[in-house]
C-alpha cells in the first residue's frame, strides 16, 4: 500500500485549471520525483499533500488518512510526521541555526535541553553544518540554508520529507551535496521522499520513480530508465531540454508573415 | 453605467470579504490566547519589542505635547486670571484625550507598522508556511503573543505619555511662565477624578491597543507576499489605525463623557 495515494485530484485557481484528474502513488521508502515545466503546480501539489490547500475534487491520503477530512488537531498531528524543505529554506530569521533546528523539538517535546542539544548536533552533523550552529540565517549561503532547513525537516524523525525545488539556484558543489544528502538520508532514516524539481540530471540520478506533469495531468510516469526510453515526444523534449517540440519555442499567436505584412502599429 | 455598478459591487464584496477574513483571524487569535498564557515568556519577548522599544518616542512626544499644552493653556487662561488652573487643563487634556489618542497614533506608527512588516516578511519568506508544516500553528505561536503584548503595552505607554506630558506642562508653567507650583498640583489633584478621567482614559487606551494591534497583525498576515505587498500593508496599517483610533475616540468619548 502506498504511503501517499492521490486520486482524481482537481484544483483550480480562479478560472485556471492547475490539476485536472491527477492520480499519483508515492511508495514507502522510495524517492519519488514530481517533474514538469515551471507553473505546472508542482509546489501546489506539495501544499495539497501537506493540507495547506484544499482540492476542489479528489482525495489525498497520507498513511491511510484523508488529509482534507482531518480536524485541525488531526492535521497538525499528521504534520509532525511530515517534513518539508521549502525552496527558500524558510528558516526563522531571528534565531540561530542551532535554535532553528531545535525549534520543532522545543515545540513538540518536553525533552531536557541537554538531550535537545545532542539531537540537534546529530542532525547538524548529518548535513555537515555542526560547526555553523552559532551562525544566523542571514550569514548562510543559499546552499547552507537549505541544508539547515533539511536538518530541521528531519529533526522529529518524520516518515516522509517533501522537497520543493531543492536544486534550484545552487552552485555545482552545493547541488552535489544536496543530491547526496537526499539520497543518504532517505536510506539511513528509511524515509519516503518526494522531490519536486525541473532539474532533470540531478533528479533522475536519485529518483526511483518519476511523474511528469503538464497542463494539469500526469503525462508520463515510470523509472528514470523507462522515461529515458519513452516514445512520447513531449517527454523526450523535456528530458533532453530541447528548445522546440510539442512545447513550441514561439508563444502561440498570429502567423509571423502575416504580422510583418500587417500595418498595425501597437498603441 | 453597468460597468460602474459592477465595479462598485465588486469593491463592496471585496471589503466585506476582507472584513470577514479579519474577524475570522481575530477569532483564531482569541482562541490561541489560553495556550499563550501558559507560555508567557513568548509574550514577555514581544512586550520588549512592541512596548519597551516604543518608550523613547512616547517619552519625547509626551514631553513636547505637554509643554505645548502648557504654553497654549497659559495664554488662554491668563486672560481670565485663571492661570493657576493650568494643571487641571493639562492633566485633563492628557488623561482623557491626548494621552490615549496621540499615544495610540504614535503606537500605530512605531509598533503597528513594525508588526505588519515583520509578519508580512515572515509570510513572504515562507516562515509562516514553514511553521505550519512543522505542525506549529503560526497564529498561536507568532500572532497571539504579539496581540497580547500590544494590548498590555498600549495603556502603559499611554500612562507614561500622560505622566511625562503633565511634567512637560509643569516645566513650562512653573519654570517658564511663573505659575504657582502648589496651585498647579493641588488643583490638578482636586479636579482630576480617578474613575471619570483616569479610568476612562485607561479604557480608551486598552481599546485602541486592541484595535491597532489587531489591524497591524491582520494586515501583515493578509499581505500579498511581495515587497510591494508588504509595503502597502504597512501603509494600510497606519492609515486604517488612524481612522479607527479617531472614530472610536469619538464613540468612546460620547459614551463616557457625553450625555448620549
Amino acid at each position: 500500500m502506498p504511503l501517499i495515494k492521490i486520486r482524481d485530484l482537481h484544483f483550480y485557481r480562479g478560472d485556471r485549471t492547475i490539476f485536472d484528474g491527477v492520480n499519483i502513488d508515492i511508495h514507502r521508502g522510495k524517492i519519488t520525483a514530481i517533474m514538469g515545466p515551471s507553473g505546472t503546480g508542482k509546489t501546489t501539489l506539495l501544499r495539497l499533500i501537506g493540507g495547506q490547500l484544499r482540492p476542489d475534487k479528489g482525495i489525498i491520503e497520507v498513511d491511510g488518512q484523508d488529509v482534507h477530512k482531518l480536524s485541525h488537531k488531526g492535521l497538525y498531528e499528521l504534520r509532525k510526521r511530515m517534513g518539508m524543505l521549502f525552496q527558500s529554506g524558510a528558516l526563522l530569521t531571528d534565531i540561530s541555526v542551532y535554535d532553528n533546528v531545535a525549534f520543532p523539538l522545543r515545540e513538540h517535546t518536553d525533552l531536557p535541553e541537554s538531550m535537545i542539544r545532542d539531537l540537534v548536533l546529530m542532525k547538524l552533523q548529518a548535513v555537515g553544518l555542526r560547526n555553523a550552529r552559532e551562525m544566523m540565517p542571514a550569514e548562510l549561503s543559499g546552499g547552507m540554508a537549505r541544508r539547515v532547513a533539511l536538518a530541521r525537516a528531519v529533526t522529529l524523525d518524520p516518515m516522509m520529507v517533501m522537497y520543493d525545488e531543492p536544486f534550484t539556484g545552487q552552485d555545482p558543489i552545493s547541488m552535489g551535496t544536496i543530491v547526496n544528502l537526499i539520497h543518504r538520508l532517505n536510506e539511513a532514516m528509511g524515509l519516503t521522499s518526494i522531490v519536486v524539481s525541473h532539474d532533470v540530471m540531478e533528479t533522475t540520478e536519485i529518483a526511483d520513480m518519476i511523474y511528469l506533469l503538464s497542463a494539469g495531468k500526469v503525462i508520463e510516469s515510470g523509472s528514470p530508465v523507462q522515461l529515458k526510453h519513452s516514445s512520447s515526444q513531449w517527454v523526450q523534449q523535456f528530458i533532453q531540454g530541447l528548445p522546440d517540440g510539442p512545447v513550441p519555442f514561439h508563444y502561440p499567436g498570429a502567423n509571423f508573415a502575416n504580422d510583418l505584412l500587417s500595418s498595425e502599429v501597437p498603441a | 453605467m453597468i460597468g460602474w455598478i459592477r465595479s462598485l459591487g465588486r469593491w463592496g464584496l471585496a471589503i466585506f470579504e476582507r472584513l470577514g477574513r479579519g474577524h475570522i483571524f481575530l477569532w483564531d487569535m482569541l482562541r490561541g490566547i489560553p495556550e499563550v498564557m501558559l507560555r508567557f515568556s513568548l509574550v514577555v519577548q514581544q512586550l520588549h519589542s512592541v512596548g519597551v522599544l516604543s518608550v523613547m518616542i512616547i517619552l519625547v512626544s509626551g514631553l513636547f505635547v505637554g509643554m505645548v499644552l502648557g504654553l497654549q493653556g497659559y495664554n488662554t487662561l491668563v486672560d481670565f486670571g485663571a492661570e493657576e488652573s493650568l494643571g487641571v487643563l493639562v492633566s485633563l487634556s492628557l488623561v482623557r484625550e491626548l494621552g490615549p489618542v496621540v499615544c495610540a497614533l504614535l503606537f500605530a506608527g512605531r509598533a503597528g507598522s513594525a508588526l505588519t512588516a515583520e509578519i508580512g516578511l515572515m509570510k513572504s519568506t515562507e516562515q509562516l508556511s514553514g511553521m505550519e508544516m512543522m505542525a506549529v500553528d503560526p497564529i498561536r505561536r507568532i500572532i497571539a503573543p504579539r496581540f497580547i503584548a500590544g494590548i498590555i503595552s498600549m495603556p502603559l505607554l499611554a500612562a507614561i505619555f500622560s505622566a511625562v506630558g503633565i511634567f512637560g506642562g509643569f516645566l513650562v508653567g512653573y519654570g517658564l511662565l511663573g505659575v504657582d507650583d502648589g496651585a498647579f498640583w493641588s488643583q490638578m489633584q482636586v479636579k482630576t477624578d480617578w474613575y471619570d478621567d483616569v479610568l476612562n482614559g485607561i479604557i480608551k487606551s486598552i481599546v485602541f491597543g486592541f484595535v491597532v494591534t489587531w489591524i497591524a497583525l491582520f494586515e501583515g498576515y493578509d499581505a500579498i507576499p511581495t515587497s510591494e505587498g508588504v509595503g502597502r500593508a504597512t501603509t494600510r496599517t497606519v492609515v486604517h489605525s488612524a481612522f479607527a483610533i479617531l472614530g472610536l475616540d469619538f464613540v468612546l468619548t460620547a459614551l463616557m463623557f457625553g450625555e448620549i
